[in-house]
C-alpha cells in the first residue's frame, strides 16, 4: 500500500511541479509563436497521457495486490481492446504530428522580403555580413580570409562590394523585418541560437545553412552556441539588438562596408610605401654617408 | 563434472537416435506430443582447468557474468564521472582542479561509456548470454569458443578506452557523438591520442560484439529446444534477439565512420574535413561532409537506442507477468511490436539532425515515421499495465523496479513526442530538455530494469535470495532520486540552458537555474551513492543470504527449471526440457497451482481452462 502512495505523489507533485514552476520558457521575442503552441498542445496532450497511465498502474497497484487465493482474471489478448487502443493512440499522435509540420513548413520556406544576413563562425566568435545598397550579399570563399578580407569576400564579385561588414559579435535587427539567417563557420559546427527567438539551426563548415524568423520585441538578447564546438563552447556568446525602424536605419548609416574597407587599406598600404619608401631613402643616406 | 557427461553420452546418443528415427513410436494425436528433434544434441567442452572455467571460460553463463561485471565495472567509472559534472554544473568552483577541458572529457566518456560500454553490453552481453541457452532450453551457445573471443575482445575494448585517461592530452572530450571536425582538431580535449583510443576502442567492441551476436542470432534460432517455437519464446528472448538483429546491421555503421575518421585523423584524408581554417592558417583537408559522419553516426546511434531499449521492453515484460501472476496481456502484439519498433528504427536517425543543416525537408519524413514509431511503443505500454489489471500483484522490490520502470519509461517516451515533432524540436534540441529526455528513457528506464532483472534472477545466479529490506532502500532512493534529477531537468531545457556548457556566466535567464542546478546535483549525488547499497546487499547475501532453492518465484520459463541451481555446464542434466506451452500460464482458471511451468504437458492439467499452449 506505502509503494501506491508514494507513486501517487510522485504524479501529483509532477503536476503541481508544473504549475507552479518559476522555471519556464523566456518571453518569446520572434514570430515563432506556433512553436509554443504546440509545445503547450503536446504538454496537454502527452501529460494527460502520462497522468492517465500512471494513475491507472496506481489503480492497480492499489487495487490487485498479492492476497493468497486471489480471482486473478486469465485471457491472454483482447483483439478489440487493442484495436481501439492502437487506433486513438494513432489518432492522437497525428493530431500532434500535423501542427508540428505545419509549423516546420513555415520554417523552411523563407519569405520573399526576408532580410539576408551572413552569420560568420569560429572557434570561438561570430561575425556578421549584411548586403549593401544592392540587396545582395557577395559570394564567398574560406580560402580569401586574411587580415584584409576577414570575411573571405570574393573580390571579383561586384556584389560583394558594398556589403556592410559588421566585425562584433553584436548584431542590430530591425523590429517586425523577417531575417534569413545565413550560417557559415570555418572550422567546426556551431550554432547561433537566441532563445527568446525559438529558432535555431547549426553552422556546418563547407557549406551554408539557414534559417529565418522575424523579431518582434525591441530590445537586447544574447546570443549563445548551441552546438559543442571545443573548450570555448560554453563562452562562445554574441548579442542581438533588435532595434525600431529610425535606430536601426541610423545605426546602419555608421556601420563599414567592404569597399570602405579596401579604400581603408589601399591608403594604409600607400601611407606604408611611403614610409617604406623614406626608410629606403634614408638608408641609401646612410650607406652613402659611411661610404 | 566431465565423467558425469561421458557416463552419459550413451543416453545422449540413444534419445537423439530415437529423435532421429522418427515419429514412428508416437502419434500426432497423442496429447502431449511434441515433434522432435531434428539434429542430435552438440557436444560441450568441458573445462579442465581454473583457467578455462573460469577466465577463459566457453561457458555461456560465465561469460554472461564476465560481461556483466566489466561492464558494472566500466558503469562505476561513469557514475563517479557523472557526479564530477554534476558538482561543477551545481558549486562551480568547488573542485579546484576542473577546467573546461576536463569537464567536457568527463562529458565524454561518461556518455561513450554508459550507452556502449554499459548498457549495451550488460543487456547483450551480459543478460543475452546468461539468459538466451537457459530460455531457449539449450546447453550452451551454438559457438561457445567464439563466444569466449567475444568477451575478450570487448575486455580489451574497455581497457583501450580505459588507456585513454592516462595518455598524453587524456581522454577526448569530443561529446560522445564524436562530430568531426572539432573531434580531430586542436580546440578538442584529447584530440591526439585520446580520440584515436576512442575510435579504436569502439572498432574492437563492435568485432567483439559481432562475434558475441552471431552467437545469440543462431542460438535463438537453431537451438531451441523440443517445442520450443518462435511465439512461445519469453518476451526477454524477443527483445534480446531483435536488439541483436538491430546491432548486426547498425554497428557496422559505427564501425566504418570509426575507420574514416581514424584515416582523417591519421593519413590526412577528408571523408569528414572540409576545407578548415585554423588560426588564421589553412589546414589540409578539403572537399569532405561533417553531414555525412552524423548520419552514419545516427544511422548507428538511434538503433543504439532500441538495442538498449527492446531488451529492457522484454525482461520487463516477464518480470512485470511473473510478479503480477497473470499472463502478459496481448503477447502477440508484444512480439509485433518489438519486431516493429526494431525496424522502424532504421527510418528514423535523422530526427537527431533536424538543426544540424541537412537538407530541411528531410524534416517531414523523420518527424512522421519518429511519432509512428510511437503507436507499437505506446501499445507495449498499455500491455504491461493491463497485464497488472486484475492480476494479484506481488509488491516486491522486482515489482517495484517494474513500476519505476514504467513511470519513467512513459515520462521519457511522452517527451520523445514532443523532440520527434520536428518543429517542436527546433526551441528544445541542444537543450537541457534532451539532457534530461535521453537520460529518463534510456537512461533510467532500462536501469530501472537492469535494477528489476538483477534482484529477480540472482537467487538464479547465485542460489540466494537477495534482502528484500535494503532492495526496497534501494529502489526509492534512485527512483525518487532519479526522478528529482531529470522531471525538473526539462525545465532548464524550457528555459533555454543549452547542454555542454562548463558554465552560464551570467545570462539572466541561466542564473534563473542555479537554485536548481545545485539541487539536481544533491540528488545526483545520493542515487549515485544509493547504488552502493545493492552492493553492499550482494556481499551480504553471498556470505549469509537466506538460498534461494529451485525456482523461488514460482516462474514458468526454462531457467528456473534446470537441474541444479546454480545451474552446472550443461544447464539441464541429462535430458533437454521438453516445452508444450507458452511461458505465461499464470493463475489458469481450474490448475491447482497459480503456475504451469512451460515443460508441464498437457496431460497434467488436462482440466484446466488454458487457452494457449
Amino acid at each position: 500500500m506505502h509503494a501506491g502512495i508514494i507513486f501517487l505523489l510522485v504524479i501529483v507533485g509532477s503536476i503541481l511541479f508544473h504549475i507552479f514552476t518559476p522555471w519556464y520558457w523566456t518571453d518569446i521575442a520572434s514570430n515563432w509563436g506556433g512553436m509554443d503552441d504546440t509545445i503547450t498542445l503536446t504538454f496537454w496532450v502527452g501529460g494527460g497521457v502520462f497522468v492517465a497511465v500512471c494513475l491507472f498502474m496506481i489503480y492497480c497497484v492499489f487495487k490487485f495486490s498479492y492476497k493468497e487465493g486471489r480471482k486473478v482474471e486469465y485471457k491472454p489478448e483482447d483483439k478489440k481492446l487493442e484495436k481501439i487502443l492502437t487506433w486513438a493512440t494513432t489518432l492522437g499522435v497525428a493530431a500532434l504530428l500535423a501542427p508540428g509540420l505545419v509549423i516546420w513548413n513555415q520554417y523552411v520556406n523563407v519569405p520573399k522580403n526576408a532580410l539576408e544576413i551572413d552569420v560568420m563562425a569560429w572557434q570561438w566568435g561570430w561575425q556578421y555580413r549584411l548586403p549593401g545598397k544592392d540587396q545582395k550579399l557577395g559570394t564567398t570563399s574560406p580560402m580569401f580570409i586574411n587580415d584584409d578580407n576577414p570575411f573571405g569576400i570574393n573580390i571579383d564579385d561586384p556584389y560583394g562590394r558594398d556589403d556592410v561588414m559588421i566585425q562584433s559579435d553584436i548584431i542590430n535587427l530591425q523590429n517586425n523585418r523577417p531575417v534569413k539567417i545565413l550560417l557559415r563557420s570555418v572550422d567546426v559546427l556551431h550554432n547561433w541560437y537566441v532563445p527568446q527567438f525559438r529558432a535555431k539551426m547549426d553552422a556546418v563548415p563547407g557549406t551554408v545553412t539557414f534559417y529565418w524568423f522575424e523579431p518582434n520585441k525591441v530590445g537586447e538578447y544574447e546570443v549563445l552556441c548551441a552546438e559543442y564546438c571545443g573548450v570555448g563552447h560554453y563562452a562562445m556568446r554574441g548579442g542581438v539588438e533588435v532595434q525600431n525602424d529610425s535606430d536601426y536605419q541610423n545605426w546602419l548609416g555608421q556601420q563599414e562596408t567592404f569597399s570602405d574597407l579596401i579604400a581603408k587599406q589601399n591608403d594604409i598600404q600607400i601611407e606604408h610605401n611611403k614610409i617604406a619608401k623614406k626608410k629606403d631613402l634614408n638608408i641609401k643616406k646612410d650607406i652613402y654617408i659611411e661610404n | 563434472m566431465s565423467e558425469e557427461y561421458d557416463n552419459n553420452k550413451t543416453s545422449y546418443q540413444a534419445q537423439s537416435s530415437e529423435v532421429l528415427g522418427g515419429a514412428s513410436g508416437t502419434t500426432p494425436s497423442d496429447m502431449d506430443y511434441v515433434r522432435p528433434a531434428e539434429i542430435p544434441e552438440q557436444e560441450l567442452y568441458h573445462a579442465h582447468s581454473f583457467i578455462e572455467k573460469w577466465v577463459f571460460c566457453q561457458d555461456a553463463k560465465v561469460i554472461g557474468v564476465q560481461y556483466f561485471l566489466t561492464a558494472v565495472f566500466t558503469g562505476v567509472v561513469g557514475l563517479i564521472l557523472s557526479w564530477l559534472m554534476r558538482l561543477q554544473l551545481g558549486f562551480p568552483g568547488l573542485a579546484g582542479f576542473m577546467t573546461a577541458e576536463h569537464y567536457y572529457q568527463f562529458v565524454t566518456m561518461h556518455g561513450m561509456i554508459m550507452v556502449v560500454y554499459f548498457l549495451t553490453a550488460l543487456f547483450l552481453g551480459g543478460f543475452g548470454n546468461y539468459l538466451i541457452p537457459l530460455m531457449v532450453g539449450a546447453r550452451d551457445m551454438v559457438f561457445p569458443y567464439v563466444n569466449m573471443l567475444s568477451f575478450w575482445m570487448f575486455f580489451v575494448a574497455v581497457a583501450v578506452l580505459m588507456a585513454s585517461f592516462f595518455v598524453p592530452g587524456g581522454p577526448t572530450g569530443s561529446g560522445w557523438t564524436l562530430y568531426p571536425p572539432q573531434a580531430i582538431l586542436e580546440g578538442t580535449p584529447g584530440s591526439g591520442a585520446g580520440i584515436l583510443l576512442m575510435l579504436i576502442s569502439l572498432s574492437l567492441f563492435v568485432i567483439g560484439f559481432t562475434m558475441g551476436g552471431l552467437n545469440y542470432l543462431i542460438t535463438v534460432l537453431q537451438a531451441r529446444t523440443r517445442g520450443m517455437t518462435l511465439m512461445r519464446l519469453p518476451l526477454t528472448i524477443w527483445g534480446i534477439f531483435t536488439a541483436t538483429v538491430l546491432a548486426m546491421l547498425a554497428f557496422p555503421a559505427l564501425l566504418v565512420s570509426s575507420i574514416m575518421m581514424t584515416l582523417d585523423k591519421v593519413l590526412g584524408t577528408s571523408f569528414f574535413m572540409p576545407t578548415i581554417i585554423k588560426a588564421g592558417e589553412v589546414l589540409e583537408y578539403g572537399g569532405g561532409s561533417p553531414i555525412l559522419f552524423q548520419h552514419l553516426f545516427w544511422f548507428f546511434g538511434h538503433p543504439e537506442v532500441y538495442i538498449v531499449a527492446l531488451p529492457a521492453f522484454g525482461i520487463v515484460s516477464d518480470l512485470i507477468s511473473v510478479h503480477a501472476r497473470k499472463n502478459i496481456f496481448g503477447y502477440r502484439m508484444m512480439v509485433w511490436a518489438i519486431v516493429g519498433i526494431g525496424a522502424l528504427s532504421f527510418f528514423v536517425w535523422a530526427h537527431h539532425m533536424y538543426v544540424s543543416g541537412m537538407n530541411p525537408w528531410f524534416g517531414f519524413f523523420f518527424a512522421t515515421t519518429t511519432l509512428i514509431i510511437a503507436v507499437p511503443t505506446a501499445m507495449k505500454v498499455y500491455n504491461w499495465i493491463l497485464t497488472l489489471w486484475r492480476g494479484n500483484i506481488r509488491i516486491n522490490t522486482v515489482m517495484l523496479w517494474c513500476l519505476g520502470f514504467i513511470v519513467t519509461f512513459v515520462n521519457g517516451g511522452i517527451t520523445g513526442i514532443f523532440l520527434g515533432n520536428v518543429s517542436v524540436d527546433v526551441p528544445l534540441s541542444d537543450t537541457y530538455f534532451v539532457v534530461a529526455h535521453f537520460h529518463m528513457v534510456m537512461g533510467i528506464a532500462p536501469l530501472m530494469v537492469i535494477m528489476g532483472a538483477i534482484y529477480h534472477w540472482f537467487p538464479l545466479v547465485a542460489g540466494r535470495m537477495l534482502d528484500e529490506k535494503l532492495g526496497k532502500w534501494h529502489f526509492w532512493a534512485t527512483f525518487l532520486g532519479a526522478y528529482s534529477i531529470y522531471f525538473p531537468m526539462h525545465y532548464l531545457g524550457f528555459i533555454g540552458v543549452p547542454r555542454r556548457y562548463f558554465e552560464m556566466y551570467d545570462s539572466p535567464y541561466m542564473t534563473s537555474g542555479v537554485g536548481l542546478n545545485e539541487f539536481i546535483s544533491l540528488a545526483a549525488f545520493l542515487v549515485g551513492a544509493a547504488q552502493f547499497i545493492l552492493i553492499y546487499n550482494i556481499i551480504k547475501t553471498l556470505k549469509t543470504g537466506k538460498p534461494a532453492g529451485k525456482n523461488p518465484w514460482q516462474a514458468n520459463s526454462l531457467e528456473w527449471f534446470t537441474s541444479t541451481v546454480p545451474p552446472e555446464h550443461g544447464n539441464f542434466g541429462d535430458r533437454l526440457p521438453v516445452v508444450h506451452r507458452w511461458a505465461y500460464d499464470y493463475s489458469v482458471p481450474g490448475a491447482k497451482e497459480d503456475f504451469i511451468p512451460q515443460t508441464t504437458p498437457p496431460s497434467e492439467v488436462a482440466n484446466t481452462e488454458v487457452e494457449k499452449t
